[in-house]
């Protein structure tokens, strides 16, 4: 199995030895993504399998299959690769993001309605890396993530899916 | 004859079973443990002005002072769901253990699976299937929106399910079977439900549900556990179809035990000129005014080695 098949779901290969798409990252490429640019340790993936659908979709499964061509998902969406900058999902970010220790852009609750609204939130002051940052708000005594927003020249921009935009 | 009419005098209570029946429904959500406890829900709630009381019999179910809580924090977050509270009963009658694997032959929208998911602790596997591709797209969302990783989505007829397009047949550890079916016991949210109502509404879906039972009881290895179970009143829906399939196939029911706090009444042994196996009394029946929900029939089957 060779090159990638947009229709069907393929395992991510554990390391670049065993990859058959130069182009697919393996999974160790993501896993020190996760590690490098949010601080998510290695552990959290450990119960986890990666696939690719679509291109450079990538879905997170803990479950078990022999073969996922039939299946409309597998998992969840966790992620786009075979982009210059790889982007995280709402939903994982929401799921996995609690483990993240940087690049987590803490909002007021009245950013926070912005934010889940799609709104874009000026922010001229941040000390951390601009693209895809966690937003975070706090809720019951923590801070919780929202999602994914993008950081650039003092602003960031909700990414929030318009089918998971809520006016609050 | 009106649908109430015909069924108030099989319940322990034919004046509390009308007065029910004619009230609103109350809004329950259920708290997804995969993202938050019942007590950080709660407080969610209330900083977004929506009072939350745990129900009788679960702390996973709330009862809500408004019907909006779509457009809350904790609902954005994933942290409860919107559903009714007698449809968080299956997951917990059919108890599926972390690390299982485990069928919802018709799952969409799949406020049932999800469910699944959290008693599993997102370990093992789930496969939701349903037959209706327009209602797979909600299956998905919600999966994804209560952060659920071991569920898969397949697009099959139940009544002819297989594992083998997956790579070939696996133990089924349990399987769930929330049957199509004429609703009657959500007419308290659906008031057509009363007034279309057709008597004769179950004759195009018993054929259905006997097969998807049929179907899930073949998918089950030996000792393992089916849940069929439905929202409406009908014994042709009910006890006429579990009764079909326990004559058919390999297995017995395992009687039902409610949890603590919530009612309900056994099921029917006979109804007019039906005869059913005594053991049909082991599968419950819920009526509105039991718990004030919406009616409900579950039974819990064996599957025979």
């Amino acid at each position: 199995m060779s090159g990638n098949d947009g229709g069907r779901f393929d395992r991510i290969a554990p390391d670049s030895t065993q990859q058959t798409d130069p182009h697919r990252p393996h999974r160790a490429a993501i896993c020190a993504w996760w590690a490098d640019r949010f601080g998510v340790p290695d552990s959290v993936w450990r119960g986890h399998s990666f696939w690719e659908k679509g291109k450079g979709k990538l879905w997170v499964f803990a479950g078990e299959v022999a073969d996922p061509t039939p299946v409309e998902a597998l998992g969840m969406r966790f992620m786009r690769v075979r982009q210059e900058h790889w982007k995280p999902s709402t939903n994982a970010v929401q799921r996995f993001g609690h483990h993240a220790t940087r690049n987590v852009i803490r909002l007021s609750t009245a950013e926070t309605r912005r934010f889940v609204a799609g709104e874009s939130i000026d922010r001229p002051a941040w000390e951390g890396d601009w693209g895809y940052l966690i937003a975070a708000t706090p809720v019951a005594g923590r801070t919780v993530p929202l999602g994914v927003g993008l950081y650039l020249h003092g602003e960031l921009r909700s990414t929030v899916p318009r089918g998971r935009q809520r006016s609050l | 004859m009106e649908l109430v009419d015909r069924y108030a005098p099989v319940t322990d209570d034919p004046d509390a079973f009308r007065a029910a029946c004619a009230r609103p429904l109350p809004t329950t959500v259920r708290v997804n443990g995969l993202k938050a406890a019942t007590t950080a829900a709660t407080e969610a709630l209330s900083a977004a002005d929506v009072g939350a009381t745990p129900s009788a019999w679960s702390p996973m179910v709330l009862r809500l002072d408004t019907n909006a809580a779509g457009g809350t924090l904790p609902y954005y977050l994933g942290w409860i769901h919107g559903q009714e509270e007698v449809s968080c009963l299956p997951a917990h009658v059919l108890a599926p253990q972390p690390g299982e694997t485990v069928v919802d032959l018709a799952a969409a929208p799949g406020g049932k699976a999800t469910h699944l998911a959290d008693l599993m602790e997102d370990t093992g596997t789930i496969i939701a299937n349903d037959v209706n591709l327009g209602r797979l797209s909600a299956l998905r969302h919600n999966t994804e929106r209560l952060g659920v990783t071991n569920l898969i989505v397949t697009h099959q007829d139940g009544r002819h399910f297989s594992l083998k397009p997956l790579g070939g047949d696996r133990p089924v550890d349990r399987v769930l079977v929330d049957a199509p079916c004429s609703c009657e016991g959500t007419l308290r949210k659906s008031p057509h439900i009363v007034d279309g109502w057709d008597p004769d509404g179950y004759r195009g879906l018993q054929p259905v549900q006997i097969d998807l039972l049929s179907r899930a009881v073949e998918l089950t290895r030996p000792g393992g556990v089916v849940v069929y179970a439905t929202c409406t009143f009908a014994p042709e829906e009910n006890e006429a179809v579990v009764d079909a399939v326990l004559r058919s196939h390999a297995c017995s029911v395992d009687p039902i035990t409610l949890p603590a706090g919530f009612e309900g009444s056994p099921g029917l042994d006979q109804y007019d000129a039906m005869r059913f196996d005594e053991s049909l009394r082991e599968t419950v029946r819920i009526y509105p005014h039991q718990n004030d929900t919406g009616g409900f029939y579950l039974a819990r089957l064996r599957v025979d080695g």
